[in-house]
């Protein structure tokens, strides 16, 4: 029965725990890296970005009210169904990014060991950017990272899932919640992990993950008043500017990642940061 | 109500010169620009000429500035650079009431907050600062952190010292060198924190000071050889410079304007609360980034609160911010007292219920009465919009939800206060509140230790504390 005729899957979109078509009608075909077509991807709207931030901003109170222990337990959950799911990640990953199997499943063991990294950040952030103050007077004052809210990230072009995972898990391990413009080439991989977000603990709205062409949907994101940082990683290099330009009527947290941004690198705590508040509190001491 | 005879600070101790020069590569030299005249907004009277730069000596001053750290001051260990800032540290206590004087002279605040706070602050900024110049390798970002280059940094009329301390502290201390530019209206005592800086014997180029207007800061942080933008002021002139800055590689932090929730419960000591209030709102004229300009009152107390609230105004003293009585000095400029007249007429013309002092107001000056409005709904320009003057909202809620939905109904987010005797109903409201800094049972406090800065459109980065390094540091 090798002749099999398979199932061939329809990706979508994932907006606040669902998989809507684009609200546009419009898809684009993604091909591989020889130009072999693989699938249909929906091609995101405007009004599907829109629809993404009040679903990121309907689960922010939730995700950053959670206690840090059971994000870390939810992002963890994440990687125990990312290593389920590694056979099909490895065949995508070569797919879209057009490297031999090995590597792709190198680029795969990397990206779930990247979100176990992540996840067991979630408890340690406040104590590792945190302080108590020690101020001249009568009061207690301390200090605790708070995540910034919605973040609209634009996932790198090239790495199509340790890019993806590298970009998403920092933003989301702090408590904030995001709207994801996949790579615009090479969005499968991103689909497949919104399944497992799905199906792994995280509440609808966490991420949302919207294909289609970065240079359209990301000026609405980066001028969007209910956003509140932007990650430029992904952007095409001649709109940066004018997306940062966007996001100061707003006052948005903007991350210029380096280019070339090497995703197979250990990270460190800078794009963790990139998301933080800080909020100081005082109190007076007294009897 | 009491009577106190005058006690004035004698104005001569602020050393007043006819004309102050700028500040580059370790001398006084006369900007290119047009010398503006500083006035003394408690009495009008021109002050002194100050010489301003043009965009030359702007260029001049960042080529000094990059001068000094390619070749002194970032091979400089961390050790000697600390050295350095304690001798700032301490020259400013040594020439405390000198620079007290003057920065109420030249900004109107009342000389027992200039003495009180905005100098011995500033001091303490310096001296926090200087401690951490050779201890970078512990302050979480690596073991080596590097600085950023040359700062460009801009800063308000508000606290004219004590802004200048936040900003060239924590830069001088990672490493960096530095070209600030103070507000139009408050030159005087930067220049004289230049003096020090020259005194200190501080390698010539590492700070640069140089007056001026908008123009000078616009060539200031759109310098191609500034690494680094720090500013301070409004939301719309920051909104600009983030614009500005868009597609370069320079950092950028910045702290804006705020509309501050005070929220007090019933359970709060309302006499304690009385206070907190008034110095939320009246401390410096309002003109404070973090003023409690939103006063959030639980209904079932807010008759009384508003009461006892007024009774407790009618006592300020509103006049000569050289006299050491004066709880009210004067507001910074005309520009300002018009705006302030502005919003407050919008307030009335909106419907909300306005209550001004009575007390009597110096027949020269730009003075604006204490004012409380009450019955102000969320939606009038009085509770949206920053007043930044002694000017106070008053809204009322029944729920701690209520209180927290409106507390962050608004796109700022730098302060909040928190009323109660309840210890676990504060770190609740604390944990909710979308602002940088959450005041409870208390307001309006600074130090060097605790990181300061905004949520939102209240801006970006923070000052203070180990945190506050991040601003001036490579990483």
């Amino acid at each position: 029965m090798s002749d099999r005729i398979t199932v061939a899957k329809t990706y979508k979109l994932y907006i606040g725990g669902k998989f809507p078509r684009s609200e546009s009608g419009r898809s684009y075909p993604v091909s591989d890296s020889k130009g072999t077509f693989l699938a249909n991807a929906a091609q995101g709207s405007r009004k599907d970005a829109r629809d993404a931030v009040s679903a990121a901003r309907k689960a922010f109170g939730g995700w950053s009210g959670a206690t840090a222990y059971n994000r870390g337990q939810v992002l963890y959950r994440v990687a125990e169904v990312l290593e389920g799911r590694r056979e099909q990640f490895v065949t995508e990953v070569a797919a879209s990014e057009g490297v031999a199997l090995k590597k792709a499943q190198t680029l795969v063991d990397t990206a779930i060991d990247r979100w176990v990294w992540y996840a067991g950040w979630t408890d340690k952030i406040a104590a590792v950017l945190g302080s108590s103050n020690p101020v001249a007077g009568p009061y207690f004052s301390f200090s605790t990272p708070e995540p910034t809210g919605v973040v609209a990230v634009l996932a790198p072009q090239q790495s199509s899932l340790l890019g993806l995972i590298s970009v998403i898990a920092p933003v989301i391990a702090s408590g904030n919640t995001c709207v994801v413009i996949t790579s615009q080439d090479r969005p499968l991989p991103a689909i497949t992990l919104s399944e497992v977000l799905a199906t792994s603990d995280v509440p609808g709205g966490v991420v949302n993950i919207v294909t289609g062409r970065t240079a359209e949907i990301a000026p609405w994101l980066a001028s969007h008043g209910d956003v509140n940082a932007l990650d430029l990683t992904g952007a095409p290099a001649d709109i940066r500017a004018d997306l940062e330009r966007s996001a100061a009527g707003t006052v948005k947290r903007v991350l210029r990642n380096k280019q070339n941004e090497d995703f197979t690198a250990t990270p460190d705590m800078s794009r963790l940061r990139a998301y933080l508040e800080t909020k100081t509190v005082w109190h007076p001491m007294g009897v | 109500m009491w009577e106190y005879a005058p006690a004035p600070e004698s104005r001569d101790i602020a050393n007043l010169k006819p004309s102050y020069k700028m500040f580059v590569d370790g001398k006084f030299v006369e900007g290119t620009g047009e010398p503006l005249k500083t006035i003394n907004p408690g009495t009008e009277e021109v002050l002194a000429e100050v010489s301003t730069a043009s965009e030359s000596d702007v260029d001049t001053a960042v080529k000094a500035a990059r001068k000094a750290y390619d070749r002194v001051w970032s091979k400089m260990p961390g050790s000697e650079r600390a050295k350095y800032i304690y001798r700032i540290a301490r020259q400013i206590q040594e020439r405390g009431r000198e620079l007290a004087v003057l920065e109420s002279l030249d900004n109107g605040k009342p000389i027992k907050e200039s003495r009180d706070v905005d100098v011995p602050t500033a001091a303490s900024h310096f001296f926090y600062h200087a401690g951490w110049a050779d201890k970078l390798g512990y302050a979480g970002y690596g073991p080596d952190p590097k600085p950023l280059g040359v700062a460009g940094q801009v800063i308000p009329w508000n606290f004219p010292l004590l802004m200048a301390a936040w900003k060239i502290a924590p830069a001088l201390a990672c490493g960096n060198t530095v070209v600030l530019k103070p507000a139009e209206t408050t030159p005087l005592t930067a220049l004289v924190l230049a003096e020090i800086i020259q005194q200190c014997d501080l390698p010539p180029g590492v700070v640069n000071i140089i007056p001026g207007a908008g123009d000078v800061g616009a060539a200031l942080v759109g310098h191609a050889d500034v690494d680094k933008v720090a500013f301070t002021g409004s939301t719309d002139v920051g909104k600009i410079i983030q614009g500005q800055l868009a597609g370069t590689s320079k950092k950028l932090t910045l702290e804006l304007g705020g509309k501050a929730a005070n929220i007090v419960f019933d359970d709060a000591p309302l006499d304690q609360a009385v206070e907190g209030i008034v110095n939320g709102i009246f401390f410096n004229q309002g003109h404070v980034c973090c003023a409690g300009s939103r006063l959030l009152v639980q209904e079932s107390i807010a008759e009384e609160l508003i009461e006892k609230l007024h009774a407790r105004v009618s006592t300020l003293r509103v006049g000569d911010p050289l006299d050491k009585n004066t709880d009210v000095g004067a507001i910074n400029s005309r520009e300002q007292l018009t705006k302030i007249q502005e919003l407050t007429a919008a307030g009335e013309a909106e419907g909300a219920t306005r209550w001004t002092s009575s007390c009597p107001l110096p027949d020269k000056g730009f003075y604006f009465a204490p004012t409380v409005f009450s019955g102000v709904s969320q939606a009038m320009r009085i509770a949206r919009e920053e007043i930044f003057g002694p000017v106070l909202s008053v809204l009322t809620f029944r729920t701690p939800e209520e209180a927290v939905a409106k507390a962050n109904n608004t796109p700022y987010g730098l302060s909040a206060g928190v009323w109660t005797e309840k210890g676990s109903r504060i770190l609740w409201m604390a944990q909710r509140m979308r602002a940088g800094v959450v005041w409870s049972n208390t307001f309006n406090r600074f130090d060097p230790t605790a990181p300061f800065g905004g949520y939102q459109e209240s801006g970006f980065g923070r000052e203070g504390g180990r945190t506050g390094l991040e601003a001036y540091l490579d990483v």
